[in-house]
């Protein structure tokens, strides 16, 4: 009678934990790519090149991420209108904040910031990629990532648009991360302290990363 | 100590109801919050009014049927007790206390303060036992040696009194602890083991069909149960629900 994961709460509870992973791990690598362009322009160009070129990136890793983060998205989404369904009666006098974070009960909203987020993202820095490789059919420009990023990292107001949303990103992440273990099964006493303290150095030190490579780039370009 | 309580009513399930306000006075701190209940109703029938109804049975914590959602926290402000446990001296003279029932779409308030937690039982139904004869010929239960450390688990969880506390206070109205709780009890004991698999499948699908919401890890439900069960439970439940509906048939 076993039926696929996506039929049951907590079979899509396990779902969304294991996208949350893969786009964890998905932030690592963007972060250690991203800072390359702290340490060198050429070292930068080259790996970004090398990602922008190469086949597993582009036709398997490059689809898979996509799907994953439409999957998070909309089963995020699809949860959270259930979830709200199941109390249609509020109460008239509730006190959430003596049982739980702020960031555990404002899942959606902080994702959804990411969503925002990632739109401006895209617009910014994937569809120039893709269109310079499919519609221009310009694959082998090794140089132009690093001074496209400057160009975009010389305008105030998209700094702060990115400040404030990495804002957001480490309080989803604050939940997140251990969060993400729970779902998955994995709760033991001898670990579980560990994992939520590795959470929040990984929810803080990536997105204030991120916002360091902004800051670092527009104030040189000043 | 005189206390002004906003306490729901409501006629029947069809019925909208609403908050009414009623002043109690002469409430000792040592009184449980139902004695309190008591005295209001009292005063009400003085009245003429129609008591408020409220579910209670043992009123010494082990039967679970008490609920009540009071001033924004399940069974009150204390900690690791129900509401039949609550002492008044958790309030201050002059107070205003908001009463309500639990809030779910599985559990509909059926009058007063009174909600329907059948749900919990058609769960309980679907799986929550283990089936073995026991009539007769009963072995000695020191026959089948179980580590002290899963016995203490067992037991742990088996102290769910099925009150509905979790279900109420998160924010999801998930049922996810009391099931986890359920299912836990028997996954780790041997005499749990033949139905083990079939039993976190069914639970869990009677769970969704009543239409609980899902589990998003807030916490809340373990700093509210009064008898502390912890949400590593609910982790336990997920690995055995994964392992179970992998390997099922
Ligand atoms: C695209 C916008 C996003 C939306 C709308 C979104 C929404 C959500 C929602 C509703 C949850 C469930 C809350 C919970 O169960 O606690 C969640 C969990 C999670 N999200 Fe996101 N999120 C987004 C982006 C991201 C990103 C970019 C990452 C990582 C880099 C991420 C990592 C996680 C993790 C690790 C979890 C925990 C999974 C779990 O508890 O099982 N999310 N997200
Ligand atoms: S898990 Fe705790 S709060 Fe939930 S029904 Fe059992 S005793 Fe009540
Ligand atoms: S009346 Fe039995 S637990 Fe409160």
């Amino acid at each position: 009678m076993s039926k696929g994961l996506s039929s049951s709460s907590v079979g899509r509870k396990v779902l969304m934990a294991l996208s949350g992973f893969f786009l964890m791990f998905f932030l690592m690598q963007h972060f250690v790519i991203n800072f390359f362009s702290v340490i060198s322009a050429d070292l930068f160009n080259e790996v970004s090149h090398f990602m922008g070129t190469n086949g597993l990136v582009q036709f398997v890793l490059q689809p898979v991420l996509l799907v994953g983060v439409l999957f998070h998205l909309g089963m995020g989404i699809y949860l959270d209108v259930k979830n709200k369904a199941a109390r249609p009666v509020k109460y008239a006098m509730d006190k959430p904040s003596e049982n739980s974070n702020w960031m555990s009960r404002n899942m959606i909203i902080t994702g959804i910031m990411v969503m925002l987020f990632l739109g401006l993202h895209f617009y910014d820095f994937w569809l120039p990629e893709i269109k310079d490789k499919f519609i221009d059919g310009k694959w082998d420009e090794p140089t132009k990532y690093f001074p496209h990023l400057q160009h975009k990292f010389q305008d105030l107001a998209r700094i702060v648009i990115y400040c404030i949303s990495f804002v957001f990103l480490s309080l989803h992440l604050l939940h997140g991360f251990q969060s993400a273990f729970q779902s998955a099964g994995f709760n033991h006493n001898k670990y579980t302290p560990t994992i939520k303290k590795l959470g929040n150095l990984y929810a803080i030190i990536i997105p204030a990363g991120f916002v360091f490579i902004a800051l670092f780039h527009y104030f040189n370009q000043l | 100590m005189d206390l002004t309580l906003k306490v729901w009513r409501q006629k029947n399930r069809e019925d909208k109801g609403g908050l009414e306000t009623y002043k109690v006075t002469g409430i000792l701190g040592h009184y449980s919050f139902l004695e309190m209940l008591d005295v209001m109703n009292e005063q009400l029938i003085m009245e003429g009014t129609e008591p408020v109804a409220f579910d209670h049975d043992c009123r010494e914590g082990i039967c679970g049927t008490c609920s009540l959602y009071i001033n924004g926290e399940a069974h009150g402000p204390d900690r690791k007790v129900t509401t039949c446990q609550l002492h008044m001296r958790m309030f201050k003279d002059g107070e205003t206390i908001y009463i309500e029932p639990w809030r779910s779409a599985a559990m509909p308030v059926i009058k007063d303060l009174i909600v329907d937690r059948s749900s919990f039982e058609r769960i309980q139904q679907s799986g929550g036992f283990v089936s073995v004869n026991t009539s007769g010929n009963t072995q000695d239960a020191n026959a089948l040696p179980i580590p002290k450390m899963n016995a203490d688990k067992a037991f742990d969880v088996a102290s769910c009194i099925g009150c509905g506390a979790c279900v109420a206070t998160c924010k999801n109205s998930s049922a996810m602890l009391f099931v986890a709780a359920k299912v836990s009890q028997y996954a780790y004991l041997p005499q749990g083991q033949v139905e083990r698999k079939q039993r976190v499948l069914n639970m869990v699908e009677q769970m969704d069909k009543e239409g609980f919401g899902n589990c998003t890890n807030t916490g809340a439900c373990e700093v509210e149960c009064p008898k502390s069960i912890s949400i590593e439970y609910i982790a336990k439940m997920n690995r055995e629900y994964l392992s179970a509906s992998i390997t099922a048939e």
